[in-house]
C-alpha cells in the first residue's frame, strides 16, 4: 500500500540554526502516529513545513504520491491536510458555530451572485453548512456552546473546537499540534477517546505532536522521537520506551556513561 | 419634504454608499485605507466625462465609472495586498494624491482645477434612494454569506484562514474591488447630484472622513457605518451657520466617541435585538452572545 504522507530528507535552517535535520518518515493510510521530543526539538516546524507555512530548505514532501513541496498553504489544505495549532488560532470574536462554518463552507460552495442575492443554492448550501457544523460540534460535545463567542470558552473546550474546525475541512490527514496542552487529567482522558473515535469514524490518518507521554503511548502504535531537529528513534511504544537515546533526550545522560 | 432636507438626505445616502464600501474593506476584512476618495473621484469624473462629453446615458456612464474604479483598485491591490501589514494603507495615500493631481492637471479632459461645471442633474432623490436601497441590501446579504465569513477570517487571523484553505490575498483583493465599486457609484451619483465637480472634493480629508465614519460607527458593523455617516453629515450640516468652527466640532465629536466607546458606536453588532441585549441586558451569562 502506498504511503499517504512521505517526508524525504527534510531540512530547515533559520539563519544558522538547523531546526530540522535530514528528517524522513512515512505515514501509511489510516495510521495514528505520534511525534514526540523535548521542547524546541522541531516538531511544530515539521507541521509548518508540511503545510507550507514555511518553505523547506531542502528535501521533499509527498502526499498521496504527489509532491506538495513548495505549494501554497491553501492548496495543500485543499488536497486534504488539516491541522490544529499549539497556540490556539480560533476566530475569538466569532461564535463557536461560525468558526466551524468558516471551515465547513469550503465543501458547500455557491457563487458570488448567489451570495449577494441569497437566491439559488444559497439557502440549501447554508443549511448544509450549518447542519454539518452542528453535527461536528455535537461530536466534540460543544453543541450547547454553539452561539457563544469562541474566545470566551474554557481552554480545553477551545482545543476541542479547533479539532472540530479541522474536521470540518473533511481532511484525509489530520495534524494535531499538542492537543492536550493545558488540559487537566480528566480532559486528557476525554481527548484520548475523542482522537481514537475520530480516527476510526472518519477513517482518518492522524499525526499527533504530544507532550503527555501516557496519551501518546496509549493511542499511537507508531511513534517517532526527535531531538535537535533530527530523528533519534522510531517504532512502537515499547521500542521507544526502552530506547537509550530517547531516555537520554528526556532525562539527560547517565553520569557513568558520560564519563565513559 | 423641503428641498433643503431632501438634498441633505440625498447627500447622506451618497456618503453612505461610499461608507458601506469602506466598511466592507476596513471593518470586515481588516484593511485600512486612507485613500478611498480616489475611487469616488474616478467614478465621478468618468461619469461626468462620458455623460456630458460623450452623451453616454447616465445609467451606463455611472457603471462605467464604477468599473474603472474597480480596475484601478485591482491594479493597486494585487501587488500590495499580497503583503500583510499596512502596505495598502500607505499605497492608498499615494494613489489618492496621484489621482487628484492627475485630475487637477489634465485640463483637456477634466477641465483641471477650475472644476467640471454644468453637469445635468440625474441623481434625484428617488434615483439615489433606489441605488442606496439596492446596494445596501446587496452588501448586507453579502456579509451574511460564505464571503462574509471568509472576509472576517482573513481579518481575524490570516494564518488560520489560509490553513482553512483560503487564498487570503484573493479575498483581500476581492474586498477592495467591491469597496471601489461602491465608492465609484457614490462618486458618479455625487456628480449627478452636485452638478459640479472639482479635484479638491476628493482630497485627503474626504478619505479620512470615510475611514473615520467606519471606525466610529463600529468596525465590523454595516449598520454602524450608516449611523456614523448620519452623525457626521448632520454635524456638518447643523453647524453650517458657524462654519468656521465646523472642523473643531467634528474633531470633538470624534474624540468623544473614541473616549467613551473605543470599539465604535455599535461595536461589532448590527442594529437589532442582539445589540440591545448586549447594551442593556445582562441576564445572559457574560459573553454568551455571538458577535458578528
Amino acid at each position: 500500500m502506498g504511503a499517504l504522507l512521505e517526508v524525504k530528507d527534510m531540512n530547515k535552517f533559520f539563519g544558522g540554526v538547523q531546526a530540522v535535520a535530514d528528517m524522513s518518515f512515512t505515514l501509511e493510510k489510516g495510521e495514528l502516529m505520534g511525534l514526540i521530543g523535548p521542547n524546541g526539538a522541531g516538531k511544530t516546524t515539521i507541521f509548518n513545513l508540511i503545510t507550507g507555512v514555511y518553505p523547506l530548505s531542502s528535501g521533499a514532501v509527498f502526499f498521496r504520491g504527489e509532491e506538495i513541496t513548495g505549494g501554497k498553504t491553501y492548496d495543500i489544505v485543499k488536497k486534504g491536510i488539516a491541522r490544529t495549532f499549539q497556540n490556539l488560532r480560533l476566530f475569538g470574536a466569532s461564535t463557536v458555530l461560525e468558526n466551524v462554518m468558516t471551515a465547513c463552507q469550503q465543501h458547500y460552495p455557491y457563487s458570488f451572485l448567489e451570495a449577494i442575492s441569497h437566491l439559488g443554492r444559497w439557502k440549501s448550501q447554508e443549511k448544509n453548512i450549518r447542519n454539518k457544523s452542528m453535527e461536528l460540534l455535537e461530536r466534540v460535545d460543544l453543541a450547547r456552546e454553539a452561539h457563544r463567542a469562541a474566545g470566551t470558552l474554557p481552554y480545553g473546550h477551545q482545543r476541542r473546537l479547533e479539532i472540530a474546525r479541522a474536521l470540518a475541512l473533511q481532511p484525509e490527514l489530520l495534524l494535531l499540534d499538542e492537543p492536550a496542552a493545558g488540559m487537566n487529567p480528566d480532559e486528557v482522558m476525554n481527548l484520548n477517546e475523542l482522537i481514537q473515535k475520530i480516527h476510526s469514524d472518519f477513517q482518518l490518518t492522524i499525526l499527533v505532536i504530544e507532550h503527555h507521554m501516557e496519551l501518546v503511548m496509549e493511542i499511537c502504535p507508531h511513534i517517532l522521537c526527535m531531538n535537535f531537529g533530527a530523528k533519534i528513534a522510531e517504532g512502537d511504544p515499547d521500542h521507544i520506551q526502552g530506547h537509550r537515546e530517547v531516555l537520554k533526550a528526556y532525562l539527560g545522560e547517565d553520569e557513568e556513561e558520560a564519563s565513559a | 419634504m423641503s428641498p433643503y432636507v431632501e438634498s441633505i438626505i440625498t447627500l447622506l445616502m451618497i456618503n453612505s454608499i461610499a461608507a458601506m464600501g469602506v466598511s466592507l474593506l476596513t471593518g470586515f476584512t481588516g484593511i485600512f485605507t486612507l485613500g478611498h476618495s480616489a475611487y469616488m473621484a474616478l467614478g465621478a469624473y468618468t461619469t461626468a466625462i462620458l455623460y456630458m462629453g460623450h452623451s453616454v446615458p447616465w445609467a451606463i456612464a455611472i457603471f462605467a465609472g464604477a468599473a474603472f474604479a474597480m480596475l484601478v483598485a485591482w491594479l493597486i491591490g494585487v501587488p500590495t495586498l499580497r503583503l500583510m501589514g499596512d502596505y495598502y494603507a500607505i499605497a492608498s495615500i499615494g494613489l489618492a494624491e496621484s489621482i487628484r493631481l492627475i485630475i487637477a492637471n489634465w485640463q483637456s479632459l477634466t477641465r483641471g482645477a477650475r472644476g467640471y461645471p454644468d453637469i445635468s442633474k440625474f441623481a434625484t432623490f428617488n434615483v439615489t434612494l433606489a441605488f442606496f436601497l439596492v446596494m445596501g441590501a446587496l452588501i448586507f446579504l453579502l456579509i451574511h454569506s460564505r464571503y462574509g465569513r471568509a472576509f472576517k477570517a482573513c481579518r481575524d487571523d490570516h494564518v488560520a484562514a489560509s490553513l482553512l484553505g483560503y487564498n487570503t490575498a484573493r479575498y483581500r483583493v476581492l474586498s477592495l474591488v467591491i469597496s471601489a465599486f461602491y465608492c465609484g457609484i457614490a462618486g458618479g451619483l455625487l456628480a449627478g447630484f452636485l452638478q459640479y465637480l472639482k479635484p479638491d472634493m476628493f482630497d485627503m480629508l474626504k478619505s479620512t472622513e470615510l475611514t473615520a465614519v467606519v471606525v466610529f460607527g463600529g468596525m465590523g458593523s454595516m449598520s454602524g457605518c450608516l449611523l456614523g455617516t448620519t452623525i457626521i453629515t448632520l454635524v456638518t450640516e447643523l453647524f453650517r451657520p458657524i462654519s468656521q468652527y465646523r472642523m473643531l466640532i467634528y474633531g470633538a465629536v470624534l474624540v468623544i466617541i473614541m473616549v467613551l466607546r473605543p470599539e465604535g458606536l455599535l461595536g461589532r453588532y448590527e442594529l437589532g435585538p442582539r445589540l440591545l441585549r448586549h447594551l442593556f441586558g445582562r441576564k445572559t451569562p457574560e459573553g454568551t452572545e455571538g458577535r458578528g
